[in-house]
């Protein structure tokens, strides 16, 4: 288990007082502190982790927000923000020495304007809702990450969130226009808007997948784009994961971006197919479900070639969907992998590392081997056109042995990730998950500069503490310089 | 004035600390292409980043490159253009706007956070930027981000980086994510529509499922004939026939509309994108608008009344190239009075108006606080091209 802070007791005693000077910025239900009515946010989608927090807060307003804040920042208590607590790496697991900042009641859309194809929306408005408000127009918005129907706009921003479509219509940060958010000091501005180009430093960018670390978005513009007028899928498989890696490869070579590109292994497809009965092939070693989206004639144009690239890398099964219908019964058993697997097994973690998309045979067989080393059963589903990979790995929490050793899997398993050139985590987030893996990636230097771009936004280290980074340092240690003696080296170097 | 040209990164992280130990403030550069943009700085020295110049790895089936900050964006294009494969943001070359010898590098196409035509379907250069690294104004060697395009590991300090111009780091690599150059093209070209009825025709088809990948519009004075109003069409040429036919019936435009087939198409799109019409020399004033696209045409009707003007529009409007007499203030303060929401831009004056003229757009009290803050995170001493953005950073 990964080890939180340890919680100040001197805020732990002053708990009452500190919920009495938050009810008079939001008033009445606003302020929960009851074990009872607090028990509902002690934990978000990384649910192995469990910590009541010391007060929730749920205020309607910007303003309310600010002042909030401004109180926390003035008396040093912590804050962790939340949105839908859908994430799957604790980026929401409560603090018990902090106050829990719910977004919930930020629900309104606030303007949907086509003219200028985006919309104004609060962070607690769902990713799906979105959709659903302008798709009668043909309008729809793009990142569409598996939980859409809980995940909020505001959760989306603080995790970067991607989805199926992604390799083609980008990540939450290419469709974010701008926010609007509250620093910690309780100061709100605004970062981007309805043009196209933010300004300056691109702190909207830094914002977009900071994890709560950085401030509290109060609202955002996002951009909608105009639905395709059709979409077809591809549903292929595989003798080897060699063969359907190489058939990705050559889509892309061929100059063919997918609207979206899925592969799934052996013990996922059974999983899936046992539970949809979507008609995955049970004799492939892997699965490849590609979607083309856009006119009628480009999709004709371009099945036709993806089909003979499918079969040039020695698919054994190849099927295009004849109708909605039936592309969306493809889509059925990938969308469902998650609870398929968890029919499977008691219970299980999703893993989140992405790799350079050649290196997937050779991580794939380490992820077998460490399958046998631990002892653990592990299902993978897998972005392939991006090189995103979700291995579910399966166990049974209620042997803490069990629970241990899938840990340890999955450590390894980023670790392996990180080793052919990838990274810890694709669109999950850090959190507290792989919070002590980072230096697997990052060097001290590299995760100096960032604390020290947390300083700038959070200079006593009060928004959630205990998430992605692994050793907090005190910002006056981070801005300290040694500067060496000497003179500008000029002898050795090229001068004009 | 000295100059500091490492070869590597220790050696330039040798120099950082010597400049950080003398407090000597340094001019960063990769070719000095771009040295036109941005407030004019009093710097001790240069630091030369131009020798970062080797593509260590281009992997077309991956859609990744990693190059030194000082590569050439011509060269980079070339290899890419081998490969079937671009930048799908069109990086623009300036050096007709800027009287610079040739497009620069990545590293200052990133830290000019640029973007042709297609920004408004594929982004800009911040959107394809995956990982940097370089020396901090610290002499710390740092690296963010990574070679693979879905990563949420840490802050996207390369992001950070975009639109920086040279302030927070000496890069020295960069890696940005390549995608397949559509396989043909074409543009449908309306004649003589108004600003007014050019937006709202490009506003149309933006909302169609055509998959228009640029718009712009050329009033008159720019199009040196007929006004035109420019929609692209890429894809595989099916596709584009297809889209073409439904995009005409949908506007049924009562004026006259053409063609631009292949290079043509192309031409005048790398026109647009390099900011052809105002390409010097030219002793008179360029500025860049970015506001909210349906806005483009009443924030240009409000200052051509009060100014001697001529414009043009990319971005369905969102971007407006301005040029304007050469005024003491470059008629800044008017044309910021007119952007309802946005920021304006000064991209080409002499160096007296740039000294005097804030040529970017000031900030909100709070964010220009944060920006400072976000500068001495990086560059506590401010070594790294003081004052190139605002007071202060």
């Amino acid at each position: 288990m990964i080890a939180m802070p340890l919680p100040d007791k001197v805020t732990l005693a002053r708990r009452r007082e500190i919920a009495e000077a938050l009810r008079q910025f939001v008033p009445g239900e606003g302020v929960i502190e009851t074990p009872v009515e607090m028990r509902a946010y002690e934990t978000d989608a990384l649910t192995a982790y469990r910590q009541m927090p010391l007060v929730v807060v749920l205020p309607e307003t910007t303003a309310q927000v600010s002042a909030v804040l401004k109180y926390c920042h003035a008396h040093g208590v912590k804050v962790v923000p939340r949105g839908a607590g859908t994430s799957l790496s604790g980026g929401a697991l409560p603090l018990a020495d902090g106050v829990l900042l719910g977004l919930g009641k930020f629900n309104r859309i606030l303007d949907i304007d086509y003219a200028n194809r985006c919309v104004v929306t609060q962070p607690g408005v769902t990713n799906l809702a979105i959709t659903q408000a302008v798709e009668h127009k043909g309008f729809y918005y793009a990142p569409d990450p598996s939980s859409q129907i809980a995940r909020t706009i505001g959760g989306n921003v603080a995790e970067n969130s991607g989805g199926v479509h992604c390799l083609k219509y980008g990540l939450t940060a290419n469709n974010v226009l701008g926010i609007e958010m509250v620093l910690v000091t309780g100061e709100v501005i605004r970062l981007g808007g309805k043009h196209l180009d933010s300004e300056a430093y691109d702190l909207l960018g830094v914002m977009t997948g900071s994890e709560g670390l950085l401030g509290v978005v109060t609202e955002a513009t996002v951009r909608i784009l105009q639905k395709p007028e059709t979409a077809r899928a591809v549903l292929v498989g595989f003798p080897s994961n060699e063969d359907a890696g190489r058939c990705v490869a050559d889509i892309i070579s061929a100059g063919i971006i997918p609207g979206g590109m899925e592969m799934m292994d052996r013990p996922a497809i059974h999983a899936a197919e046992e539970f949809v009965h979507a008609g995955y092939p049970l004799e492939a070693e892997a699965l490849l479900i590609i979607e083309l989206d856009g006119c009628p004639a480009e999709i004709d144009h371009l099945i036709e070639r993806v089909v003979a690239i499918a079969n040039r890398n020695r698919a054994n099964s190849c099927r295009v969907s004849e109708s909605e219908e039936e592309r969306l019964v493809f889509w059925a058993g990938r969308k469902a992998a998650f609870p398929a697997v968890g029919r499977i097994s008691p219970d299980y973690i999703c893993m989140d590392g992405t790799i350079p998309r050649r290196r997937l045979p050779e991580v794939l067989n380490g992820m077998a081997e460490l399958s046998r080393h631990y002892g653990l059963r592990v299902a993978n589903v897998f972005h392939a056109g991006d090189g995103n990979l979700h291995p579910l790995i399966l166990f049974d929490a209620n042997d803490p042995d069990e629970l241990t050793r899938a840990e340890k899997f999955g450590a390894d398993i980023l670790r392996l990730c990180v080793k052919v050139g990838g990274v810890l985590t694709g669109e999950h987030g850090v959190g507290i998950e792989k919070r002590d893996l980072m230096p697997e990636m990052f060097s001290e230097a590299d995760l100096n500069q960032q604390q020290r771009l947390k300083c700038a936004f959070d200079d006593k280290g009060l928004l959630n503490p205990g998430k992605v980074f692994p050793v907090l340092h005190r910002c006056a240690e981070l801005g300290r310089m040694v500067v060496r003696g000497g003179k500008l080296p000029h002898a050795d170097l090229p001068r004009f | 004035m000295a100059s500091f040209k490492p070869e590597t990164e220790a050696s330039l992280v040798d120099v950082v600390q010597a400049a950080l130990a003398d407090r000597t403030p340094l001019e960063l550069i990769g070719n000095g292409t771009k040295a036109a943009l941005g407030r004019p700085m009093q710097t001790a020295a240069t630091l030369d980043l131009s020798n970062f110049s080797a593509v260590s790895l281009y992997e077309p089936e991956e859609l990744v490159i990693t190059a030194g900050a000082g590569t050439r964006l011509d060269e980079v294009r070339k290899l890419l253009d081998d490969k079937g494969q671009e930048f799908a943001f069109e990086p623009p070359d300036l050096s007709g706007l800027l009287g610079s010898a040739h497009a620069g590098t990545l590293g200052g196409m990133l830290a000019c956070n640029l973007s042709g035509p297609r920004r408004l379907k594929a982004g800009a250069a911040r959107d394809h930027i995956l990982g940097v690294a370089g020396v901090s104004g610290r002499g710390e060697a740092f690296k963010a981000g990574g070679r693979v395009v879905k990563n949420v590991t840490g802050y996207d300090l390369a992001k950070l980086m975009a639109g920086s111009f040279g302030t927070l780091a000496a890069l020295t690599m960069v890696t940005f994510k390549t995608l397949p150059r559509a396989e043909g093209e074409e543009t449908l070209v309306i004649e003589g529509l108004s600003d007014e009825e050019a937006i709202a025709a490009m506003s149309l088809a933006m909302q169609s499922p055509c998959e228009v990948s640029a718009a712009a519009h050329l009033p008159q004075a720019v199009a040196k004939g007929v006004a035109m109003t420019l929609l692209r069409l890429e894809g595989v040429p099916p596709s584009i026939a297809y889209r073409r036919d439904k995009l005409i019936k949908m506007l049924a435009p009562s004026a006259p509309l053409h063609q631009l087939k292949a290079e043509d198409s192309r031409a005048q799109w790398i026109s647009v994108r390099d900011v052809h019409p105002f390409a010097g020399p030219s002793d008179r004033y360029v500025w860049r608008l970015s506001v909210p696209p349906a806005e483009g045409a009443r924030v240009a009707a409000s200052l051509a009344r009060q100014l001697d003007m001529r414009w043009f529009y990319d971005w369905t409007g969102g971007l407006i190239w301005l040029e304007v007499p050469p005024t003491a203030d470059a008629a800044a303060s008017l044309i910021r009075a007119a952007i309802p929401q946005g920021h304006a831009t000064l991209m080409r004056a002499d160096e007296a108006t740039r000294n005097s003229v804030p040529i970017f757009q000031p900030q909100p009290a709070a964010l220009s606080a944060l920006a400072r803050r976000v500068k001495i995170a990086f560059d506590p001493l401010g070594i790294f091209n003081p004052g190139r953005m605002q007071e202060g950073y």
